[in-house]
């Protein structure tokens, strides 16, 4: 080896350089792989922190007046819990997803502005050093509470100064004022990169289902963040500058919030369901060695979610009295959103309708996923149901509801989508045993916790009570739910040691060990800085297919 | 042995998802008779309606369960089916399957029947939606306003000039002569939502703003409910009784609230106490110089079977220990600890039993 590819193969794996060297290079990158792991480390650090949060929620409630933790910190624990979740793990992984993978599937050398993009993953870094600074800085002057302890959707007027006195809800609102804007940053980038960076032969109509989902998922970030970003603008207006916007003793709306928030609110659940579709769309075609079925369906289904998920916010305020029309209204739109989710469902599900299915982890997860998400989307739709919502709204039931939504989809996805593309990222497979040990726990603890979490629902425990009475028929139920959430604690943290345990000693991936079909896997495992030599020109959906299988390219029945 | 090992995995696949499904469903029966059983009414089951519109709300609920069961049953055993027949079973040939990309007509099927349901739900929802929401106040109507407080019930009969709190006094009403409350909901500070499962679906209580709902309970006992919207540190604590009363019974409540003057003067020391601390700047007694609103009107404060909403049961032990430290009973009270002397706390404890 000549001493210049020397210098270039210990640069590259860094060895002997000083770590403050590396470490500049990772604060200072602008590479779009780069970026994508760290929003995917800062997400695993946030999963961590939120999940100890919502271990010491099920403690507390595991029998009726337990009294491991006060009132006080019960209430914020549910506050940090959500909004950790929610801002701080799931968006930032996966806009690491999208960050990492949508130029590399789209055959592009980086995302359309890598500097924006490197922004947009600090603000949303320094936003979730400012939520949990609030445990030191909350206090203010007047000794108050530290953390936030307003709920995740922080519903007028708690968040009034009358009733939140130090500085634990402006924390709040500065750390989702600051990472929203770090999020539209990067949405408008992810909708250039999508529109403008793809290489020669990829039209709209070859591009992978993931670049699409994700397009979709940006514009949506745009339009739902926006309002969101507003409302913490006003609200720190109410709160520093005299204004009445939310503030109800000087005759500000309640209700005006709820609208705010749960126009970004809704949307939201799309905003990270969509790219959690967009990862079992790549992963079920490739196991069940078939392409997606009906591809234009698909895409169609995607834009018509997007679309409708913005006419269907107040499904979340059927209990605040609006009139029967409007109630109507939203349970219209709530039920005709089902079909097209339906219809991915049954579009996966013909995936694998013939197919040869290899059950690897990452499939696994998947397959978990569709059977998780078809429990979720049908009590969707029971809460969907004005009525049954006026029961079932804010109770044990919609917990169980989102959760099963946000842990058995959307995680479960995420969870297929590391054991499918680690290979990629870091050169070695992720460990199949630790894997489908992972899995296994996983689903166990997942089923024992949200299963059950329907059940005080229906008999009448509302969200939000740091204790409840005995003798109501809860409690054998949040036992079972406690026990469920050990075990998921448990599996997540084999995931880490196998991450840990895989990165160092993992076996040796190659370019493709899937045998897949999109443009990532045809570059080396983990992609050079620049990602292709020489821009690919692609003529099908699949165009790892057309070059392993030239004899039946598949433009002939696209 | 590579192959060996992958059979097994199928195996433990389809008999863990099998274990899954019974145990789920054994839990979701389990959980449904449960929520039928007890008499007293002390597991407070949507599915164990006792007014009106909690029982539209529980037949609709049963027909949307009925409906989405049917197709978690055909799309789970599709799936099912799926994953078992087509997995790999032969893992050392590299054939790819037939590479199928859509199929219009299957496509068309899989949206249209989807669109048909939604029309048959939607069209269910809407007229449960009309009957309750929309449902006419009869002359016979029993009014109370509902005021949420920080973290307790405010309830006042205007037509009959009653003020009570944390549990409502409603009569029982029967189809002939139907005696449903229409309940006004008000708040004082936060948002609250009015919750007992077996009467009705839950409404919120905000504030700047006035929303009603009614029940007319078939049935005389206790039913039991809570806030169901946060409001602050003790949202947890800030429980529901709902008294249903024969109309004798009714009548008998009525005429002792209405008497707003505590004629029992037994307790001299006491009531010393009490009207010269702040107790009386925040709340009421009727004929004394108390005439605060802050906390709840005590009156008739022993009528009562419990105090601070729910959180303690009404006996002079506990009455001790919250006038003496309410945070011991429910921390994050808006009642302040006054700091009394024994000898005042015991004499003040015995005026407050007097209040009948
Ligand atoms: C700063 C206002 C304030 C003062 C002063 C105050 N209370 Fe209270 N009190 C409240 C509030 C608010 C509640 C309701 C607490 C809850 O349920 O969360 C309450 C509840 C009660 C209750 C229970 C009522 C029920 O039916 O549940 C009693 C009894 C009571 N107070 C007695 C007293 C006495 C006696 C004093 C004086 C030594 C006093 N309070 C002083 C605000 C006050
Ligand atoms: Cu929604
Ligand atoms: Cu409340």
């Amino acid at each position: 080896m000549s001493s210049d590819a020397m210098a270039i193969h210990a640069a590259e794996v860094g060895a002997g350089r000083p770590w403050v060297q590396t470490l500049h290079e990772w604060v200072t990158t602008v590479d779009h792989k780069r970026l994508g792991i760290l929003y995917v480390l800062l997400a695993l650090i946030f999963l961590i922190i939120g999940g100890i949060e919502a271990i010491v929620i099920r403690i507390q409630l595991m029998r009726p007046h337990n009294d491991f933790v006060s009132p006080q910190v019960f209430n914020r624990m549910f506050t940090m819990h959500g909004t950790t979740m929610i801002f701080f793990v799931i968006m930032p992984v996966m806009f690491g997803f999208a960050n990492y993978l949508v130029p590399l599937m789209i055959g592009a050398r980086d995302m359309a502005f890598p500097r924006l993009n490197a922004f947009g993953f600090w603000l949303t870094a320094f936003g979730g050093l400012l939520l949990y600074f609030s445990f030191v800085g909350g206090n203010g002057l007047y000794g108050a509470g530290n953390a936030p302890d307003v709920g995740w959707f922080a519903y007028a007027p708690l968040t009034s100064r009358a009733f939140s006195v130090g500085h634990s809800t402006d924390f709040w609102t500065i750390a989702v004022l600051v990472s929203g804007f770090g999020s539209i940053a990067t949405a408008i980038n992810i909708i250039t990169t999508v529109l403008c960076l793809r290489c020669p032969g990829m039209t709209l109509s070859r591009m992978p289902l993931l670049a699409w989902m994700n397009l979709v998922m940006a514009a949506l970030v745009i339009l739902a963040v926006s309002p969101l970003t507003a409302a913490q603008i006003m609200l720190s207006i109410d709160r520093y500058l005299g204004g009445h916007f939310f503030d109800t003793q000087a005759g500000g709306s309640a209700a005006l919030w709820m609208h705010f928030f749960w126009i970004f609110g809704h949307p939201e659940v799309y905003v990270l369901v969509i790219p959690a579709f967009a990862f079992a769309s790549e992963i079920i075609p490739v196991f069940s060695r078939k392409p997606i079925f009906g591809y234009p369906a698909m895409v169609a289904a995607t834009v018509c979610i997007g679309f409708i998920s913005m006419a269907v916010w107040a499904h979340h305020m059927f209990t605040i009295g609006m009139n029967s029309m409007a109630n109507t209204f939203f349970v219209l739109t709530t039920m005709i959103i089902a079909v097209p989710t339906g219809i991915k469902i049954f579009n996966w599900l013909g995936t694998m309708w013939g197919g040869r299915i290899q059950f690897k982890t990452a499939m696994l997860f998947c397959v978990g996923f569709l059977f998780q998400f078809l429990i979720a989307g049908l009590t969707g739709v029971m809460l969907g149901t004005a009525p049954f919502n006026w029961q079932l709204g804010n109770s044990y039931f919609v917990i169980a509801h989102f959760h099963y939504v946000i842990v058995g989809g959307i995680m479960f996805c995420l969870f297929g989508a590391f054991y499918y593309w680690f290979p990629k990222v870091t050169g070695r497979m992720l460990n199949e045993t630790l894997g489908k040990l992972h899995f296994w726990l996983f689903f166990i603890g997942f089923h024992l916790t949200f299963d059950t979490m329907h059940i005080p629902g229906v008999l009448g425990m509302p969200r939000r009570i740091y204790t409840y009475e005995p003798g109501r028929g809860w409690d054998t139920w949040n036992l079972i739910i406690g026990i469920g959430a050990f075990i998921q604690g448990l599996a997540i943290l084999i995931f880490v040691a196998n991450l840990v345990f895989s990165y160092f000693r993992g076996s040796k991936a190659g370019n493709d060990p899937w045998d897949a079909w999109t443009l990532e896997w045809s570059v080396s495992s983990p992609p050079p800085s620049y990602n292709f030599a020489s821009i690919p020109t692609v003529s099908s959906r699949r165009p790892l297919w057309d070059r392993k299988h030239p004899e039946d390219p598949d433009n002939r029945y696209e | 042995m590579a192959e060996k090992h992958k059979t097994e995995w199928r195996v433990v696949v389809g008999r863990a998802t099998g274990i899954v499904v019974l145990l789920g469903g054994i839990l979701l029966a389990a959980g449904l008779c449960n929520a039928s059983a007890p008499p007293d009414n002390s597991v407070p089951s949507i599915f164990d309606p006792r007014s009106t519109p909690a029982e539209s709300i529980s037949h609709l609920s049963r027909f949307v369960l009925a409906i989405t069961g049917l197709i978690f049953l055909v799309v789970f055993s599709l799936l099912l089916y799926a994953i078992v027949k087509f997995r790999n079973s032969d893992a050392n040939s590299n054939r790819e399957p037939a590479q199928v990309y859509g199929s219009t007509q299957i496509e068309l099927a899989w949206t249209i029947i989807p669109i048909l349901i939604v029309v048959v739900l939607f069209l269910a929802t809407a007229r449960v939606i009309h009957a309750i929401q929309d449902a006419p106040k009869p002359a016979t109507a029993v009014e109370v306003t509902a005021i949420g407080h920080q973290f307790w019930w405010e309830f006042r009969y205007p037509a009959l000039g009653i003020v009570t709190a944390n549990e409502l006094h409603v009569p029982v009403s029967d189809s002939a002569h139907p005696t449903p409350t229409f309940l006004k909901l008000l708040s004082a500070d936060t948002d609250h939502s009015f919750w007992v499962p077996q009467l009705a679906g839950k409404t919120d209580l905000i504030p700047n703003r006035v929303n009603g709902m009614w029940i007319d309970p078939k049935q005389t006992g206790i039913f039991l409910g809570q806030c169901a919207q946060y409001c602050g540190t003790q949202h947890a604590k800030m429980l529901l009784r709902v008294s249903v009363d024969s109309p004798e019974a009714f009548d008998a409540w009525i005429h002792v609230q209405k008497q707003s003057v505590n004629r029992d003067d037994r307790e001299v020391t006491g009531r010393q106490v009490f009207e010269t601390t702040a107790c009386v700047n925040c709340h009421a007694v009727g004929g004394t110089n108390a005439t605060g609103r802050f906390g709840p009107d005590l009156t008739h404060l022993m009528g009562r079977s419990t105090i601070a909403a729910g959180a303690a049961e009404n006996t002079s032990e506990n009455l001790r220990l919250w006038v003496q430290n309410p945070g011991a009973i429910k921390p994050g009270s808006l009642m302040p600890a006054m700091k009394l002397s024994d000898a005042d706390l015991d004499a003040l404890v015995r005026y407050l039993e007097t209040l009948h």
